[in-house]
């Protein structure tokens, strides 16, 4: 009885340490979204260019497909760019876009620059459709189900590691 | 005096200016009861961008068009509660800096007095089992009559010595 309770406080700190050192191999800016599995938020946002459309909640239904958020001034979507035209061309995943507090002009020239992977680019000016998907960095991108539902969030620029192991799985079982 | 004077109003207007220093003028409300909510709305609410600040210290644009949406909802009619449950739908419990006590955040709540209790009671039972053991000490090694004569003995012997020191009681 009393050697159990001698050894309780070790095995509670190594409990504790283990716990703590789980802790560290995590990311402390990747939060978890409090939007998944509820429907995408009601928006209707302008288009950037004549040529292409703009986007509204309703085009997130029929089909499973990401959603981007992105900005022309924002460096890791420079970065993730590639990974996205890769999605939309050879992997041929179904990619629309909100361009966040962005001039429409500005992200223009960013997607002639870089390309334009996106069937559907929708101008956020003042970040609310972005606040309504508790978007709080850009890039994020959002697996969205063909009911319109969230259901996986991914934080900061995509990275090919993340295209095989999270979107691409996700993607499958979502479009059988 | 001149120069005094302008002294004076600087001050004054860096006084007045310190507490509000991440919140713009133009984000104020006209209304002062209404503006003071939002502040202790703003207060509750964490940046997530900065993580450690409440959106009312944080300079950061987010947290900016946080403020505004807040205080866009309290003009619209929203109640204190309504604002908070509005923001906590989009970001979920780590946007409020007072998470709402759920299954999930017991630990962060509990957590602390539960170690204290823990704790607490580890040190009691030690305490008393030593005190326990310190009484009944004295009664199992307590000498046998042949041994407090056989120690009396050395002891006398020791004084016939004369080595002047060891005259225990």
């Amino acid at each position: 009885m009393s050697r159990a309770l001698l050894v309780l406080p070790l095995l509670l700190f190594l409990g504790l340490a283990g716990w703590f050192a789980l802790g560290l191999t995590r990311d402390p800016s990747v939060l978890p979204s409090n939007m998944i599995d509820k429907p995408a938020p009601a928006f209707d946002l302008p288009p950037i260019a004549d040529s292409l459309p703009g986007l509204k909640s309703s085009d997130l239904k029929g089909q499973a497909q990401l959603v981007n958020i992105f900005a022309s001034w924002c460096a890791p979507c420079r970065v993730e760019h590639p990974v996205l035209m890769r999605l939309a061309g050879e992997l041929k995943v179904p990619l629309v876009g909100i361009a966040y507090k962005d001039k429409p002009e500005a992200t223009r020239a960013f997607l002639d620059q870089l390309g334009n992977p996106f069937t559907a680019v929708g101008q956020d000016r003042d970040g609310r459709v972005g606040i309504d998907f508790g978007v709080y960095g850009v890039p994020e991108t959002y697996v969205v189900d063909r009911e319109g539902r969230i259901r996986y969030r991914h934080v900061g620029p995509l990275m090919p590691a993340d295209v095989e192991e999270k979107i691409l799985p996700l993607m499958r079982e979502l479009s059988k | 005096m001149k120069l005094t004077r302008r002294i004076a109003a600087l001050a004054l207007a860096g006084l007045l200016s310190a507490p509000a220093l991440a919140v713009l003028p133009n984000e104020k409300l006209a209304d002062p009861a209404m503006e003071a909510r939002a502040r202790e709305i703003s207060k509750e609410l964490r940046c997530l961008v900065c993580q450690n600040q409440s959106i009312d210290d944080s300079n950061a644009e987010l947290a900016r068009d946080l403020r505004v949406l807040v205080r866009e909802r309290l003009v619209a009619g929203d109640s204190d509660e309504q604002v908070l449950a509005y923001v906590h739908d989009r970001y979920g419990d780590f946007v409020l800096l007072r998470p709402p006590v759920t299954g999930y955040t017991a630990a962060l709540w509990f957590g602390p007095a539960l170690v204290l209790l823990l704790a607490g009671t580890g040190t009691a039972v030690y305490m008393r089992n030593r005190r326990r053991d310190a009484e009944a000490a004295p009664a199992t090694s307590r000498l046998t009559p042949e041994e407090e004569a056989r120690l009396q003995a050395l002891l006398a012997a020791q004084d016939g010595t004369g080595s002047g020191e060891g005259k225990r009681a």
